[in-house]
């Protein structure tokens, strides 16, 4: 009740391995092992003082009882000796768990913490070929919600697990050391009710999953309409899209009263629980009392007792649940960090030096596939001299960026080699290659920060005149010297900065890093037609002595390109120059001609 | 918050009543209990006691603990049934009030809020409501009638408890205080958690490339470490909660019984038994009350939260619809497809700047009429007043010869098929997705469905997925590419049979040569209708009837391309930033 986050409806999912899951919890948690020792001591210590309390104020009631008998007197000195021993108890056992409740919070946080830096860490050791298959949302739902269902699991459950197991055989073994009668009765009341609680639970669980699965869709639903809805008001479908609302708003109305009604029933039902073994003790107490087998202290003790006896139990039930959501999160989690890995550089023998590298490529029977069955560029030679323009060209959708891929060593090429200035890509690492590349994408990726430390990306030592420079170069110093705070404009969701400075701003990251390779994704999509030639502009000097390769849509800029290669549904069809390939009269004459077409 | 209880319909206000009821016969039951308890506990103490008398006595509490039960099982269903209700009622009134937003209003509150008010807001509300009422009506009522039962048994008792129930609140208090500005705090450092993720995520190749993984992984760290440190704090002080709660309530217990002794050493004789059994009872409705404020002070912590959430709602129901609806059904007869902008200026309400300055055209039926201009010169505001997704500032816009603010919106909505820049697709299959809505002329029949496919030229494509027409969509198009899905949308303003068509800057996604031949059959297939284009290239827009050209909101030209080529300076820019000279025959 008090994890203050209160997060709403529990993940209920279920975890495939419930037990292999646990287990790697358990073995993750070995980093912090002298905390969590100390925590579930603190955890069975605070159990057993809780345990001997009642008996201590059973002592008390019976000292009363004795002063109430005609003639007696009250034995002040003993009450008060057992109440400060009290006193003594109840407030070592709250600093037990005091201590166990702080130190519980540094492994749950702590253990938090490293299992997201190890998503993070692991998002840039994956081939990129993972991401083609998983979408981003889906990662980072296991950054937050994931890790954070398992630690507050973990907080929840962890050493109160522990405790509730000490206090509910700690009061078992007093209870019969009590006395057996009793024991037996205070179990047997409580265990019927309990089974019933279980049932509960189990149904209640049921309607849960079926309530989160009906929100799902329901929202899905909503999210639909909400962000198409131009279409639905111009296409007049708010009808249809009201019936397929009001079908699912009564599906969760309905799981989402079953599931309340049921899970609201836990409370009353151990409030009952907890009654009837009352009555039941005080019953059967009362018969042994008259008997004389036992004293009323007995009685008073027993009836704490009870309730003992009943609060690890829901606790062990409540744990359980929230160990299976604990499993299911986590094992999401370590799915994700136990992906395989890009291939260690081991055989990595040669670097290059990119200050000293001339520029050549060459293409030698290279064959790839993004799947190991299906090859999509099945034998691809070229030769590219030092400064050359090669340019690659097709339909949407044909591949183009797989050649990007392939320069940048972002996948392993299946066959056949890349040789930059006669070393095979295969000897150098893939930070080396990466070096030897400035790479300007289609999408302009902008990262939260200021202007500077967008341009100045990941390069140390780079002064704001050198930023300067290649703005001025790019036609973006005026812009930058305009805004009030010029370089320390923070870049990311902000309206002064258009589409089109963005792509500009990635200009000017590419030609900070200088590099002797260019990749450039030519970038229409999101920039108008008169910033584009701005941009076209910028690209041009960044060409300037560079090898370089260009995807374009627009087939005019690429007409001077030294090799055109044409893509279609991920293969090479044509190569050649603008003239070579016109013509042919083949796939690109045709490309061509049809944008003066009707 | 108790406004949006008008969305109670009578029949959850009888279930509150049956729920008072319920919960008041629950508490009177509960406090009825340690009434038996004591009589027990004296029988069973004064060891004189009659087997039957316990046995009569225990039955009794335990009656009442079944009866308490079923209280509040029943109260329980009723509360569960009115939040349920609650929540389906106002997310039905939301739903539909943001449906008939203008997309003014939707981009002030902006359509990722819109869609958490709907979904979270309400969540939270309900929650509140499930857990809250019954607390609300119950602790008050506890709180109230056990302190009525005890009220007269000793002072030092009374005085005990109460400051057990200060201290307690006391402790709930501080701990609020130091944790709740925290949690905003952690709320803003995990959505920057996620932002860094998100960032590296959809950067990866470009932080690849510039081989800064470190760099992202330092980023990274620090937020990390930053929401691990605050986290750690919070939890440190909700560690307090638990052992302040049970040392105080076992406190009180112990406290009791001290003071007990000494009362009933001070008592006459004949009292002391007495005394004694009220003092067993006092302790467990002590206990009654003490809950009972934790409770109220618990509520009085959750409150916020979902009054926080019942504003945002009520921002929403309560806001202006500025696009109302008109009468009329039809246009002038004879001027089918003719769309007329009458001196058209257009700002946002309470902007200073206008968007659209005096822009008069007309387009005839049958003619396509294109704009272009750069980004914010205002094109794709201009042709969005045709559909009324804004409404003109000054002037007028015309279809049919009527002005679009005196139709129905439905009927005006038949004449267009509109196709946005960003195609939506819904979840459903190819064909659900070309027949979407409702055109006024009953439903689209397959072959019309095929054959808009086909002109979109997307049945190539389609006849190629699994189930061809009936091939699931997800919902966003997931699994088609871009230009597929700007084909599908483009098939369905076809299916659709409008007079008039509007392409915002919907042929981007094509490339060159699909562009190409879909306007070419498209031309073909609506000979008769009206189209209207906003464009960014010049290829998709040089054969129009007619071409206006924006900038900055005005228009700065108007005629064919050849005219415009000759005597419009920026439209003679934009061609030449993207054709050569001799292609442009210049």
């Amino acid at each position: 009740m008090f994890n203050g986050g209160g997060r709403g409806g529990r993940d209920s999912q279920k975890a495939k391995h419930f037990g292999t899951a646990l287990k790697r919890i358990i073995h993750e948690l070995k980093a912090f092992r002298i905390l969590v020792i100390i925590s579930i001591l603190c955890a069975i210590g605070g159990s057993i003082l809780s345990i001997i309390a009642p008996n201590q104020l059973s002592k008390i009631t019976d000292l009363i009882s004795e002063g109430i008998a005609p003639g007696a007197a009250m034995n002040f000195a003993a009450i008060n000796g057992i109440a400060l021993l009290m006193v003594g108890l109840y407030v070592s056992s709250a600093t037990l768990e005091l201590i166990e409740g702080l130190v519980m919070s540094q492994i749950s946080n702590r253990f938090a913490k490293n299992l997201r830096t190890k998503i993070s860490e692991k998002i840039n050791r994956l081939p990129l070929r993972y991401f083609d298959r998983h979408q981003t949302g889906d990662i980072l739902s296991r950054v937050t919600n994931d890790v954070d269902t398992v630690t507050q699991s973990l907080d929840n459950s962890l050493s109160s697990a522990v405790a509730a197991l000490a206090l509910l055989f700690g009061t078992i073994i007093m209870m019969f050391a009590t006395n057996w009668i009793l024991a037996i009765t205070a179990m047997a009341s409580t265990l019927i009710g309990f089974v019933f609680m279980v049932i509960i639970l189990n149904k209640s669980q049921k309607y849960f999953i079926q309530r989160q699965a009906a929100l799902g869709k329901l929202n899905a639903h909503i999210e639909e309409v909400y962000s198409g809805l131009n279409v639905v008001k111009a296409y007049n479908g708010k009808a249809t899209s009201d019936r397929k609302f009001d079908r699912l708003n009564k599906d969760v109305y309905t799981a989402n009263q079953r599931s309340q009604f049921l899970s609201g029933l836990m409370h009353p039902l151990m409030a009952f629980i907890g009654n009837f073994g009352y009555v039941a003790v005080c019953i059967v107490g009362a018969i042994l009392t008259s008997n004389g087998t036992i004293s009323f202290g007995v009685i008073v003790a027993f009836i704490a007792y009870v309730r003992l006896f009943t609060s690890p139990l829901q606790e062990l039930s409540q744990i359980t649940t929230s160990l299976q959501s604990a499993a299911a999160a986590s094992e999401r989690v370590f799915e994700f960090v136990d992906e395989d890995e890009m291939s260690t550089q081991k055989e990595i023998t040669k670097t290059l030096d990119k200050t000293a590298v001339k520029g050549d490529i060459v293409f030698n029977h290279v064959k790839f596939g993004y799947d190991e069955g299906e090859i999509i560029i099945k034998d691809f030679n070229a030769n590219v001299k030092a400064g050359q323009k090669i340019a690659i060209v097709g339909p949407t959708g044909a591949g183009k960026t797989t050649m990007v891929n392939l320069l940048m060593k972002f996948y392993e090429i299946n066959d056949g080699d890349i040789l930059i200035d006669g070393t095979s890509t295969k000897e150098l690492s893939r930070e080396n290659v990466h070096e030897l590349f400035t790479m300007v994408l289609q999408d302009t990726w902008m990262f939260n920060g200021s202007i500077r430390e967008n341009v100045a990306y990941n390069r140390k030592n780079i002064t704001d005149k050198q930023i300067m420079d290649v703005c001025e170069e790019i036609g973006l110093a005026h812009f930058i010297k305009t805004l009030p705070k010029g370089l320390d404009t923070e870049v990311a969701e902000n309206d002064e900065i258009s589409a089109g400075q963005k792509q500009l701003l990635t200009i000017a990251r590419g030609m900070i890093e200088d590099a002797p390779f260019l990749i450039l994704d030519e970038a229409t999509s999101n920039v108008d037609t008169r910033t584009e030639e701005l941009v076209q502009d910028a690209m041009d000097k960044l060409m300037e002595n560079r090898t370089s390769f260009i995807i374009a849509h627009r087939l005019s800029t690429i007409k001077n390109a030294d090799l055109i290669l044409v893509m279609n549904e991920g293969n090479i069809i044509e190569t050649g120059n603008h003239k070579e390939l016109m013509k042919k009269n083949g796939f690109y004459a045709d490309l061509y001609n049809s944008q003066f077409a009707l | 918050m108790f406004k949006l209880f008008r969305n109670l319909k009578r029949r959850d206000y009888l279930f509150i009543l049956l729920t008072l009821i319920a919960i008041t016969t629950q508490v009177w039951l509960e406090l009825k209990m340690p009434d038996y308890m004591s009589e027990i506990t004296i029988l069973v103490q004064s060891g004189n006691g009659a087997m039957n008398d316990i046995l009569y006595n225990g039955g009794f509490m335990i009656l009442c603990a079944l009866g308490a039960f079923l209280a509040n099982a029943i109260s329980g269903y009723f509360i569960s049934v009115i939040a349920a209700d609650f929540s389906m009622n106002t997310r039905k009134e939301l739903f539909d009030k943001v449906e008939r937003l203008s997309m003014n209003e939707i981009k002030e509150f902006s359509t990722s809020s819109l869609i958490t008010r709907t979904t979270n807001d309400i969540t939270q509300i309900q929650m509140f409501l499930s857990m809250g009422i019954r607390m609300l009506i119950r602790a008050p009522l506890t709180a109230g009638w056990a302190i009525i039962k005890i009220a007269n048994k000793s002072w030092q008792w009374s005085l005990t408890t109460g400051i057990a129930v200060v201290i307690l609140i006391m402790v709930n208090i501080t701990v609020m205080v130091l944790a709740t500005p925290r949690f905003k705090k952690i709320q803003a450092l995990t959505d920057c958690l996620n932002g860094v993720t998100r960032e590296n995520l959809n950067g990866i190749r470009v932080v690849r490339a510039f081989n800064a993984e470190k760099y992202q992984e330092k980023k990274f760290d620090k937020t990390n470490g930053d929401l691990t440190q605050i986290q750690i704090f919070v939890q440190n002080v909700f560690s307090v909660m638990s052992p302040a709660m049970y040392l105080v309530m076992y406190g009180v217990t112990l406290a009791i019984y001290f003071i007990g002794a000494y009362i009933i050493d001070a008592a006459a004789a004949g009292d002391k038994l007495t005394i004694f059994g009220d003092m067993v009872v006092f302790s467990t409705y002590a206990m009654h009350v003490i809950m009972s404020f934790l409770t109220l002070s618990m509520i009085f912590m959750m409150m916020p939260r979902a009054q926080v959430s019942a504003g945002r709602i009520n921002e929403v129901v309560d806001a202006d619809i500025t696009v109302k609806d008109g009468k009329k059904t039809d246009g002038v007869p004879n001027m089918r497809g003719h769309v007329e902008f009458r001196n058209v200026s257009f700002r946002y309400p309470g902007a200073e700047e206008y968007l659209l300055r005096d822009i008069s055209f007309t387009a005839e039926k049958g003619q396509t009429v294109a704009f272009i201009g750069s980004t914010g010169s205002g094109k794709s505001t201009l042709i969005n007043l045709v559909p009324r997704f804004y409404d003109v500032t000054e002037g007028e816009v015309l279809v049919d010869g009527l002005d679009v603010r005196e139709y129905k919106i439905s009927e005006l909505n038949n004449k267009i098929g509109y196709v946005p820049q960003r195609a939506v697709i819904f979840d459903g299959t190819v064909s659900t997705n070309v027949a979407y809505g409702d055109n006024g002329k009953g439903k689209i029949h397959e072959k019309k469905i095929k054959e808009a496919i086909k002109v979109a030229q997307a049945k190539n494509f389609v006849e190629k997925l699994p189930h061809d027409y009936s091939a699931h969509l997800a919902q966003g198009g997931t699994n088609v590419s871009g230009g597929q899905k700007q084909r599908l949308a483009i098939a369905r303003a076809i299916a659709r049979d409008p007079e008039i068509y509007i392409f915002d800057d919907s042929f981007s996604a094509l490339d060159y040569k699909t562009d190409s031949i879909l306007r070419k059959e498209l031309q073909k297939y609506t000979k008769d209708a009206t189209s209207l284009i906003v464009a960014q290239r010049i290829g998709t827009i040089m054969h129009a009837d007619k071409i206006l050209v924006l900038d900055k909101g005005r228009c700065v030209g108007m005629g064919t391309h050849q005219e415009l080529l000759k005597n419009c300076e920026v439209y003679k820019q934009i061609a030449l930033s993207q054709l050569s000279k001799e292609e442009l025959n210049v």
